[in-house]
This record gives C-alpha cells, structure tokens and sequence, in this order.
C-alpha cells in the first residue's frame, strides 16, 4: 500500500487536538472521516504529532468499530441489525446485500466500488429495518428492493 | 519496585505494627484486623488461605482479567474479584465453597475451551500456571467445544518467541512493556473474543522491542517464552572439532538452583562448573571475570571525564543490551555519554577467541563460545554491531538463558545438586567481589566506585560497600566523596525509571547547568540482572532481594573484592592488553552505538 | 446578545414568549428520524411555497415528537383552525395542507398524525399526551433546538438560576434527595448520593460527564433529547457541575449520532455566547467549561468506567470498582457520571422544586421514564409517562398495540442487560423494583415488542450474538463464555441439542453473571435466563 502522508489541514487539526488531554480518539475520527480508514502512515504520523505510542493508537484503532485499518469501498453500506430492525426482517435484508453484492459482513468488492457491514442501531428504530447508504438512512427497506437500491447507488457514483 | 501492593509486603507491614487505620472483617468466620487498603487476596493469604489466581502478579497492579479469585461477601449477590478489592470494614468473606468452586472450575473450563490442548510441544510445559490451574481443578473432560483461535508464532526478535494462540489475555506482558518498561512494543490488538496481544502492525523484531524478556518472566502460560537455542549448543558439544567454551553469568549462579527446587539465593556456583563440564564443555569461564574487565575499563573512561574533561558527563553504563537497544531507539541524543565499554560476556567471548586462543594455541575458528546469561537481550546482543566480532568472528556464538541451561541439565540427567563443587578455569575465569554484585542493580556503580576511588587517589581506600545505591528502589541517588570531590552518581532499574533521570540530564545541559550526576548505572530489568527476562519463573521482589543477597555474601566472602586487584586480570593486561583504554583494548573491549530508527513509542 | 445576568433571564423569558404568541406557523420534525423518512425535501418545499404564496406564516424546526412510526410530521397552527399534526407527510400531502389548512382553514382529518392527533399548548410548561406526562421530553418537538431563546422562553435556565442565587451547591444536593431522581442509564442509583458522593471526594479537579453512549440496540431516548432539546441536558450539567463542584464538563456522545453531536455543539456555542457556559455564569461567582467528544462503536463505552478510559483516549475496557468514579474517575479525579435523560429533568426539578418531583411516579421510583417503543407494535415512538404506568397501557392504550391482527407475546425491557417480560405479566406498574422482579431491568428506556411469529430462542440468541461482538475482551468469563453460550443457543435452535445441553447453558451463564468483570458480561446472560424462566416450553420444542 502507498504510503500516505498526513495531510496539511489534517495536520492543522489534530494540532488542535494535541493541546487536550486524552484527545486521541478525536484526533482519530479526523483521521478516519479524511481519509476513510486510518493509514499506517498516518498513525505514525500521528504518534508523533500527539506523542502517544503507536501501539496505544493501534490499540485503540482495534478497538473501536468506527475505525479501519484498511480502504474501505467507495460505497459505504451499513445494514441495522439492531433490536427493532431485526425483529422487523433485518436479517433478510441483510442476506439480500450479501448476495447482490457477493459479500460477507465486513468485505469489499474486488473493484473496490462497496463495502458492506451490518451496524446496531443507527437510532432511527421506529423506521426498521434501516439502511445507511453512504451516510443517508434509508427507511423500511425491503429485500426484493435491494437490488434497486444497489443499482441506484452504482449510478449516483 | 512500582507496584508496592505486592502482597508480599503485606505481612511485613502488619509485622511491624503497621501504622495507620485498619480495618476488620471475617473470612470464611475468623475475625481479622487488617491495615487499610489490603485487597481480599492479601488478606486470605495471611491466614493461610490461598485463592486461585491467573492475572495477579505480585509485582503488577491487578488487572481483574481472570475472573478465578472471584469470592462470596456477604450482602451482595455479585462475586467481587479477591484480588482488586480491598476489605471493608465489617465485610464477611467467604473464600471457599461449592458454589463459588462451580464457579470457578466453569472459568477454569472457559479459558481452556480458547486455549490450545497440545501441553506438550509447549514452552511452559510442567511449568505453567494455567496448567497447574487445570491440574488442581482435576478438570478431565473439555465439555465445552475447542474455540482456540489460530494464530501464527513470532520468533522475528530471535530473543522471544510470541505464541499469541496460547494467550489467555491475562495482561501482564502489556502491562510490564508498556508501563513498567515504557517500551510499549506489546499491546492488545481487536477486542473481544478477537483480543489478541501483538506488536503494532509489524512483527516483533521490528517493533520498538528491546528484547528484556520481562513479558516472557511474567507470562502465566507458553504465549511468550525465551527464543530456545539449546539445539545450537548441543550441536557445538556434539561436534568433535569444535572446541567449546562456556561462560556463565554473575546472576545466574544465585538463580538456578530455582529450577531445582532451591530456594531463591542459593550460591551454586562450583556445581554449575561441574555441571558445565559434565554436559562437555571444553572450558568453564565466568563472566565475573569480564566484569573486573569491564570495570577497569570503564572507571577509567570515567576518571578521564571526570578528571580531565576529556568527554561527556555523566557517564553511562552500558552492559545491559535492553538499555543500550532502548537508548539507540528513543534516546539517541544520549550517545556521547554511553560508556562504549563492552559488557562482560561480550569481554570474556573476544578474550576466549584472541588471548586465551593465543595463549592455548587454539585456532579461534574452532572455538564456539556459549554464555548463559539471565538475559534474553543477550542472543540479540552478540549480533548487534560489527564489533561484536572483534576477534574475526562472532565473539560469542550462542546466548542462552538460565532457564535453557536448566532444561539442558535436566534432559542430561545429570544431579546437579548432588555434584561436587568446582572451580572454573583460570585464565578467564577468577573473579572478584566485584565482579559478582554485576547481577544486581547498583552492583556496577558499586563496582566501579571501588577502583575509581583507589585510581583517583592512588591509594587503596578502605571503603567496600556503598550502601545507598544497593535496595530496589528504582532511582537511587547517592554523592560520594573521592579525594576530596563529590561524585554524583544515580542508578535507575527498570526502563521506565530511566526517563526521569535521562530527563533531568537533558534539562541540566538545556540550561547549561553543571550535569546532575556524573557517574549513571541502568539495568532494564527491575532488580538488575537478578530479576533478568530469562530467569526461573515465579520473580517477586522478595526472589529479587533474595538472589541479590546471595550476589552480596558471595561479594563479602571474596578475599579480593575491588575489580582491578584481580591478579588473573591484572595478567590480562600485563601480557596482552597493555593498559587500560590501550589501542589493543579499545580495539577489543569497545563498540560503538548508533541511532536506530524506530516508530513511536 | 451579549451576557447574560441573572435579570436578564426572566426579561428574555417574557419577551420571547410575547414576539411568538400570535403567529402563525408550520412546524417540521427534523431530527435523525424525521430526516431519515423524508422531512428535508417537506421542510424546504415548504419554505419555498410559503415564500411564493406570501404567506404570513413561519415554517418552524423541531426536534423530535416520538411519532417515528408517523415520521414526517408536520404540525400547523394557523387562526381560524385547531392545531394540528399530520403524518406521514411527503411533498404531495404538503402541497395540500398549504392548498387546505393553511389557506383555507379546513383540517384533513384523514392525513391527521395518530391518537388525538394534537400535541398539548406550548404555554404549558408540562404537556399531556393522553397518559404521557412530559418532563424529559418537553421540549422535544416543540421548539427549534437549534435557537437558545426558544429554550429560554419556555423556562429554560430557571433551574440553574434558582441553584446558583437561591440554593447553592448542598441545597440543590438535598433538593434532589427530596426528588428521589435515580439514575436512568440503567442502574437506578440515586442521583444526589452519587452527586454528594463526589462532592465530598477529595480532589484537585472534579468533573461532570454526560453519559451519551447510549448503545443499547432499539433505544434512542438520549439521541432524541440531545437532538430536540440540547439545552435541557446541558443546564442539567449545569448544576450538576455547581453541585459537586466541578469546573470542566465532558459530553461523552456516541459517533453514530452525527446530529445529536452537532445539536449540542451548536447549543454550548449558543450558551457560551450568552454567559451560561464559560466565566462566572449569569453574573455569578460559578465558572464551567463544557466540551463534546465522541465515542466511536463500543457499546462497553457506555460502562462507567470504560467510558473514562475513552474519555482519556484509550481502549473502552472497564476496571474494577471500587475505586468508583466519585473517588477515582477521570484523570483520576473525582467524576460524575449521569445519563443524559437524567440530566433532562434536573432543571425542571430544581426549578419546581424537589417535592413536586417527587409527588409523580411511586413509592421507590420517582418522575417519569422515557421508553423507545419498538418492534411489532403498531405505533411505535417514544413515550414519557409517569413510573407506576403499567406495560400493558404503554404498548396496548398508548402504542396502539400489536401491528396487523398479530398477537403480542411479550417485551424486552433493558436491552441486552434485560429480560423478557410475557403478555401475562403486562398489568405490572413500571419501577426499578417491579421490573427486576420480573427478572428483568428498567435498563435505559428500550422496549421491544414481540408477537406470536418471534421465537425467545432466536431472541436469546440475538441479544447473546450482539454481547459476543460488544464484549471488550478483558476477562474470561464474558470473553469466551458468551461465545460458548451463543454457540449452544444456535445449537438449541438448529435443533441439534439435548437437555444436557440446557444445563450446561445455565451453568456458564452462571458463571458469567458471577465472574464477569463488569456488568456488559454480568448481565449478558439475562435474556437467556428470562426467557427460560417464562418461555421454557419454547426451548423444550426445539430440544432432540
Ligand atoms: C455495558 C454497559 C453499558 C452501559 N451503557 C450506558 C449507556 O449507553 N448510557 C448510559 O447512560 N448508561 C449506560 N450504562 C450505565 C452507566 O455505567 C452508568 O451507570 C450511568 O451512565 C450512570 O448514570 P445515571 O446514574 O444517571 O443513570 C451502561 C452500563 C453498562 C454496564
Ligand atoms: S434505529 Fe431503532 S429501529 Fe432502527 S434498527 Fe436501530 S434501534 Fe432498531
Ligand atoms: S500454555 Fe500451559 S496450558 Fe497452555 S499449552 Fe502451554 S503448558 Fe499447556
Ligand atoms: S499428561 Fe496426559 S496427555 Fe500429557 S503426556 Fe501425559 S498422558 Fe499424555
Ligand atoms: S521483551 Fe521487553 S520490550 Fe520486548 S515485548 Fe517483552 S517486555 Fe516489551
Ligand atoms: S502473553 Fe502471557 S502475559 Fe501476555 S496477556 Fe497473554 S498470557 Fe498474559
Ligand atoms: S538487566 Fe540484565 S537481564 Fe535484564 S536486560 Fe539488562 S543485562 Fe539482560
Ligand atoms: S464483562 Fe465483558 S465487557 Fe465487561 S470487562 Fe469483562 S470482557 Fe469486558
Ligand atoms: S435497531 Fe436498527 S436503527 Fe436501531
Ligand atoms: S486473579 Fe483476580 S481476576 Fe485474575
Ligand atoms: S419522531 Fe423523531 S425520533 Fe422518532
């Protein structure tokens, strides 16, 4: 993988963020939202810009669900698995991702073009079963209308 | 030591009548009184009790991961962990019975069901906490179905092998690398039923790692262990033209005796000449003999800063690997204050492939030289730079620990212990008093003190102990006057004690202050040598002290106690070396640091 | 505007409410919800027709009404016709209500949102929703989050007036042991003793945190109230801070909500602005800062102690308590942890006074309770009503009962560290106690309906499945026996189990509840055991 340099304005940011104690994960989500994963580059980057160890970034890189070590796909799938959507056919719905897109929870299309993971709850629960396209909820999704969904995105993009 | 909870100060504490408030409870019916603040854990075993534990090190702060200690109180219907929670006042405990043993054999039964089953192809085998675990628990059937993850082995440091599959997550190895070393090159990587312990991202040789083998001492089961290299030194002992050489060091005499069921302390220096002998090495060496080396050298490097201002103050040790591997990596601008002396067993390895080849007349590329060392830092040491190889070849070919050595005598099937003492072969083998207090921490400086007092003043001064920089504290500071000036001298153990004084040095030459200290000795290791990475397993603070007592007894009974009165190494010099910091000595007995790049801490 | 003083505030107040009495308005619900079904297409549609048509009306933002099932909603209040809210609102429906209600008065009766299909005054302080009685919520829905001066004019920063001129730190502490308000993040613990706790705790620096983590799949209370009504939680923090004498606040909010975060960023700024954030607050000698940050998918994080350690920016893993975050929190420094539904009501309560709050609710639980009413229920929301309301009334007279003819077999309340609750028992007045008798929790305001197609099995295994993925790793018996309860729970459903398999599955859940570090791996086991407590024929059926 190229390596990825810290860019000025994130640099900007996270100087920012230097100066407040425990600020790591904030600095981490600029990271993430810029570049859509955090890059060993950066992390390196990163450590010595915030002077914390690398393992503690990689530790809490691990940790937390929000943040990828690795690209992620251009189009961002996240199906609700949570409580209210579950009970209201996620799971279905999720399955109809999967096999539209030829993927597991947590894959990339080999072009790279969608990743799918399956999330708990995006607090919209009284619109089950949810979806999140790209960070726009769509609402009582059914699975025969999976396939339309993916279509348009493929469009948009 | 930073932990000063280990339990085992405890009784001490109540022995002398420990101030402060107390407070009283029951345990299993007998009322106790018990200082403030003891953990549940601490108090069952003032009474004899012994609670199962697998995260607990008494050296380290609890990390609550296990779930074994868990115990009945009185008035909740939650089992609290004996070994992080302290007793309350009018608490009732019950350590033991069949429902808190369910409990526990279910966790037992959990940990093994994510653990793998093949005992016997593992490093830790018959000497396993987990396994005694299980064993005691007569668990006999896994019910529950194997989960083990499968994980690849790490030897990339060729120093520890990381096994992450037979990790039980217990936390100590992080807890040690990351905060009591300040290394960090350890951490727990995913979470859950994923968590893992691992470098980050890279392996562990590329890792910030300096290879002090603290996680592997601490490690309760076979997920890190030492790098085993005793194949290597069979194979030196199997083959007919080699001519093989053993050394073993200071630390190690007062150690394995551990492994045999000795206690910690014991001296056993002649039987393990004998033994060494026994398994077929050609020459027994001590690497106390290289430490007088080293002395000579160093309190002479130290009297021309100090004297005569020829290079940095303070002056720096440098025989331990981990420090030398952690100052090229995080302190690099420390350089110039490193004493470039080589360690002891690096000394006795280049001496045994010139003079003592000369002086035998042994072709040096016959010689393999192994030394036994309490350290895993070794087996990277002798490979670390170009002038490990002063002699033409690798000066010392194999580095192994006490713990390998002790596998090695007992595959041999030799009694140790019943053997008659020995002694070790003369040319690079006597020592003295101060040679041997090398193994623990504060030992060098006091070493060193010894013949710089008598160098400076051309005298031979009385004085033998320094006794402020003996004790486990982890910095010690101490001025000492020599003909009529003060030496500030510090000692730091432990890498994370370092910093503190590496920083006052810094913000000393900042403010262009006179350097607060002149003279600076560091182990990586907490206790020195004594509580090495490679030891017997089971170090608290009183194993330390007690090895470390037997170091000191063995320094006391020694007629010849100051390094440069060594008659063996005043020959040295006489017939080979010249003097001190002579062309042929820097040639041999120097190396040269340089600053490595890692990533951040 | 500048600062405010202590004054000002009533004159604001006033004023506010004077300029907004008599005009006309159409209001739109924009928070997560609303968005997520439609609402910003409606909004500017409107904005721009309103526009065109040189309408004297103003098209006005909220927050959340807790009709998610009904999202978008649109409330119009014009003179000549009652106030009313409409459903399901797309740009046609839009068109006309402009066409109908607003310009010709005439209400559409059949497009009308729900129940009574009218949302109380706003001049009233504590609205009525049929058996709703909003405290938390009163806000929400009602005014624009995004505008301080509509928090102002409906009382808001009373409260924190009144404790810091009339009552001062100790009084407002025994102000809030006369409330008798618990904790709602789960456990129930009384406010003001945690609060005096860490008053008394010795320390250089002492922090307020705002526990909005909410991870609970199914809940989304904190996420509306930090949506619809940011200054609520933030004048709870407020006094909080004053009471236990801390000058730096902490939003800890969770990174799925994006909006929630904004609102409540957005709000300090405001409040900051005014002088009720920042040095010496409202002319007093009391100075607090307040900062948002985010957590980042760990539902763990919402564990007190856990939730430090994220704060300081490390992995969320919890430690044992004692020492408790009032000693030993964040920084290790004394803390303060509330939940954000907590925080909610503590300016009304301090406003009103301790005794009014304390006259709703029952013997043990006081106030109110927000639940998320979800599942297969036909009108699915939030709902805030007084402790001592039974479930039945809340999924069958409020909820409207089950979807589609079906019939209801039980909730979960609780989320993962809950249980379930059949049909049976439904007559049971919520409170702390009640609902642990039940073998279940209160927990944090998730309550999930369930009919005759759903399977307790499945459910069990649902909730275990999302504790596997939620479990922080540390120690054993959470880490490894969740996973080998989930194993046997898919066992049982693949229906390749035995009895013996059942007992094995009590025995780890038995040892899960007692060894686990924290209360994640202490309670995972809940849903199985409730649902074997009530529903044991279920497993029985599917067993070899
Ligand atoms: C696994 C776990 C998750 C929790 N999640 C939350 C949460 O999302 N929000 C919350 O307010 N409290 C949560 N809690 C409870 C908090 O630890 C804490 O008790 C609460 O925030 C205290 O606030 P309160 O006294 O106002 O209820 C959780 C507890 C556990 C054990
Ligand atoms: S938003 Fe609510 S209904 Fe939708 S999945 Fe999440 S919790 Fe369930
Ligand atoms: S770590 Fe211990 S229990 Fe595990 S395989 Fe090795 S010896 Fe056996
Ligand atoms: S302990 Fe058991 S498994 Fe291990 S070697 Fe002996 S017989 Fe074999
Ligand atoms: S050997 Fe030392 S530095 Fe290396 S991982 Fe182990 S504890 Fe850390
Ligand atoms: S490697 Fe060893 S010390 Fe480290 S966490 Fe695993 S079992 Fe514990
Ligand atoms: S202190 Fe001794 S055992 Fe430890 S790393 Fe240094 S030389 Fe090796
Ligand atoms: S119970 Fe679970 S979540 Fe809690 S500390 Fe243990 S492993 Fe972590
Ligand atoms: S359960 Fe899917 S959005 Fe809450
Ligand atoms: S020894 Fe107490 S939890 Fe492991
Ligand atoms: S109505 Fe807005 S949260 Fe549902």
């Amino acid at each position: 993988m190229a390596d990825v340099i810290m860019v000025p304005d994130i640099s900007r940011t996270v100087q920012k963020w230097r100066k407040k104690r425990g600020s790591l994960i904030m600095a981490l989500h600029e990271v993430q939202n810029r570049y859509g994963y955090v890059p060993r580059n950066v992390s390196l980057q990163l450590a010595q810009l915030m002077d914390v160890p690398l393992a503690r970034i990689y530790e809490v890189v691990t940790f937390y669900n929000y943040f990828n070590l690795e690209p992620p796909g251009r189009n961002n799938v996240a199906v609700c698995l949570g409580t209210a959507c579950y009970l209201k056919g996620a799971p279905e719905v999720f399955d109809a991702h999967k096999k539209a897109l030829g993927l597991e929870d947590g894959g990339t299309t080999g072009d790279g073009e969608f990743h799918l993971q399956s999330v708990r709850c995006v607090g919209c629960c009284g619109l089950a079963p949810v979806v999140v396209m790209n960070g726009q909820t769509v609402s009582k999704v059914r699975p025969e209308g999976v396939r339309d969904l993916i279509a348009r995105c493929r469009k948009e993009a | 030591m930073t932990n000063p909870n280990g339990y085992e100060s405890l009784p001490n504490a109540i022995i002398n009548g420990a101030s402060g408030p107390t407070v009283s409870c029951r345990i299993n019916g007998s009322e106790v009184e018990l200082p403030d603040g003891t953990t549940i854990l601490d108090a069952a075993r003032l009474l004899r009790l012994e609670i199962p534990t697998l995260c607990k090190h008494a050296d380290l702060d609890p990390t609550a991961a296990c779930g074994l200690c868990i115990v009945k109180v009185e008035g909740t219907h939650k089992m609290p962990r004996a070994c992080c929670t302290p007793v309350e006042e009018g608490m009732e405990i019950t350590t033991h019975n069949a429902e808190i043993m369910d409990v526990r054999r279910t966790v037992v039964e959990l940990i093994l069901s994510k653990h793998p089953t093949d005992c016997l192809t593992c490093g830790r085998n018959q000497n396993c906490e987990l396994q005694t675990v299980a064993s005691d628990f007569g668990i006999r059937q896994a019910v529950m179905p194997n989960i083990a993850h499968d994980l690849d082995r790490d030897s990339s440091s060729q120093a520890l092998t990381l096994d992450p599959a037979r990790c039980i997550t217990c936390g100590r190895c992080v807890h040690i690398c990351q905060d009591i070393q300040n290394v960090h090159a350890l951490c727990f990587l995913d979470r859950g039923y994923g968590t893992r312990i691992a470098p980050a991202g890279v392996s562990l040789g590329e890792s910030p790692c300096v290879r002090c083998g603290q996680c592997s001492a601490h490690c309760p089961t076979g997920a890190i262990f030492e790098f085993d290299e005793t194949r290597d030194v069979w194979e030196y002992l199997m083959t007919p033209e080699y001519h093989a050489v053993v050394q073993i060091a200071p630390s190690v005499r007062v150690a394995i005796g551990e492994a045999f069921g000795l206690a910690p302390g014991t001296n056993l220096t002649g039987k393990l000449y004998a033994v060494l002998r026994r398994l077929g090495f050609d020459a027994v060496f001590d690497t106390n003999f290289g430490a007088d080396v080293t002395i000579l050298e160093e309190a002479s490097e130290f009297i021309q800063r100090f004297l005569h201002g020829r290079g940095e103050l303070p002056l720096i040790t440098s025989c331990c690997p981990s420090w030398v591997d952690f100052m090229e990596k995080f302190h690099g601008d420390m350089i110039d204050h490193f004493s470039t002396c080589k360690s002891p067993h690096e000394i006795v390895g280049v001496l045994t492939k010139t003079y003592y080849a000369d002086k035998m007349g042994i072709d040096p590329s016959r010689i393999r030289c192994v030394s036994v060392m309490p350290c895993t830092a070794k087996k990277w040491e002798i490979k670390r730079h170009e002038s490990m190889s002063a002699s033409g070849f690798q000066d010392v070919d194999v580095s192994i620990t006490t713990r390998e050595l002790a596998r090695m005598i007992k595959q041999a099937g030799i009694s140790f212990l019943d053997l008659e003492e020995e002694e070790c072969d003369p040319v690079l083998g006597d020592y003295t008093g101060a040679g041997t207090i090398f193994g623990v921490t504060g030992g060098v400086m006091e070493a060193a003190l010894r013949t710089a007092a008598d160098l400076i003043t051309g005298e031979t001064m009385e004085q033998l102990e320094y006794n402020t920089v003996r004790g486990l504290d982890g910095v010690k500071e101490a001025g000492v006057e020599i003909a009529g000036r003060q030496v500030r001298v510090a000692v730091a153990h432990g890498l994370g004690h370092v910093e503190t004084v590496l920083n006052r040095i810094r913000e000393a030459r900042e403010a262009g202050d006179e350097p607060p200290y002149h003279f600076v000795e560091v182990m990586a290791c907490p206790g020195g040598c004594v509580g090495g990475g490679g030891q017997p397993y089971g170090v608290t603070n009183e194993v330390r002290m007690a090895r470390a007592r037997g170091l000191y007894s063995d320094d006391a009974r020694r007629t010849v106690r100051k390094s440069h009165e060594n008659p063996h190494v005043q020959m040295l010099y006489k017939d080979f070396l010249k003097e001190p910091l002579s062309a042929k000595a820097h040639q041999l007995l120097h190396t040269r640091y340089q600053a490595r790049l890692t990533y951040t801490r | 505007m500048g600062k405010l003083n202590r004054d000002d505030l009533d004159r604001l107040e006033s004023e506010y409410q004077e300029s907004r009495q008599e005009r006309d308005y159409i209001r739109v619900g924009m928070s997560t919800c609303g968005i997520a079904a439609g609402a910003e297409p409606v909004y500017r549609f409107l904005c721009e027709e309103i526009r065109r048509r040189a309408l004297d009306v103003e098209v006005r933002r909220s927050g959340c009404l807790g009709m998610c099932h009904a999202e978008p909603l649109v409330e119009v209040s014009v003179a000549g016709a009652p106030r009313s809210l409409y459903g399901e609102v797309g740009l046609d429906a839009a068109r006309r209500i402009l066409d109908q209600h607003v310009e010709k008065g005439l209400v559409l009766a059949g497009m009308l949102a729900s129940q009574d299909g009218l949302l109380a005054p706003p001049e009233e302080t504590v609205p009525r929703i049929g058996r709703q009685l909003r405290i938390v919520l009163r806000n929400c829905g009602i005014i624009d989050p995004t505008k301080i001066e509509e928090y102002i004019a409906r009382g808001g920063y009373q409260g924190l007036k009144r404790a810091l001129f009339e009552l001062g730190p100790e009084s407002v502490i025994e102000e809030m042991r006369t409330a008798g308000l618990r904790g709602r993040g789960g456990a129930g613990y009384p406010a003001w003793l945690k609060w005096k706790l860490t008053r008394d705790a010795e320390g250089a620096e002492k922090y307020m945190i705002c526990n909005g983590d909410e991870g609970d799949p199914g809940a989304y209370m904190d996420r509306s109230v930090l949506e619809g009504d940011p200054h609520s939680v933030i004048e709870g923090m407020l006094i909080g801070a004053l009471a236990i004498g801390a000058s730096q606040c902490y939003f800890y909010i969770r990174a799925e909500y994006p909006l929630a975060v904004d609102r409540i960023e957005t709000a300090i700024k405001q409040a900051r602005r005014m002088g009720l954030v920042g040095k010496n607050i409202l002319g007093s000698n009391f100075s607090c800062e307040m900062e948002v940050r985010l957590g980042a998918g760990a539902f763990v994080c919402g564990e007190e102690t856990a939730l430090i350690a994220s704060l300081e920016g490390r992995r969320g893993t919890p430690r044992p308590r004692p020492p408790y975050p009032a000693q030993y929190g964040l920084w290790q420094m004394p803390s303060n942890i509330n939940n954000v539904e907590t925080l909610a009501n503590v300016g009304p309560l301090i406003a009103r006074g301790g005794k009014w709050f304390a006259s709703i609710g029952t013997e043990s639980s006081k106030g109110t309770k927000v639940f998320a009413v979800t599942g297969k229920v036909r009108h699915s929301g939030l709902v805030e009503i007084p402790m001592g309301t039974t479930i039945r009334e809340i999924v069958m007279d409020i909820c409207g009962g089950a979807e589609g003819g079906k019939h209801i077999k039980a909730v979960q309340t609780g989320g993962p560290s809950g249980g379930v609750i059949p049909e049976e028992l439904f007559d049971t007045p919520v409170s702390y106690e009640s609902l642990q008798e039940l073998g279940s929790i209160m927990g944090s305001g998730g309550l999930i309906v369930m009919d005759e197609d759903d399977c307790m099995v499945d459910i069990a295994g649902f909730y275990l499945g999302f504790c596997v993925e939620e479990s922080c790793g540390k120690c054993a018996p959470c880490r490894i026996g969740g996973k080998q309860v989930k194993m046997l729970l898919d066992k049982i459903s693949a229906r390749r189990a035995t009895a013996k398999d059942v007992t094995e599955l009590r025995r780890i859940c038995h040892a899960m509840q007692k060894a686990s570090l924290c209360g994640l791996g202490q309670t995972a086991p809940n849903p199985v055991l409730s649902t074997l407590r009530y529903f044991e024929n279920e497993y029985e059926a599917l067993l070899q």
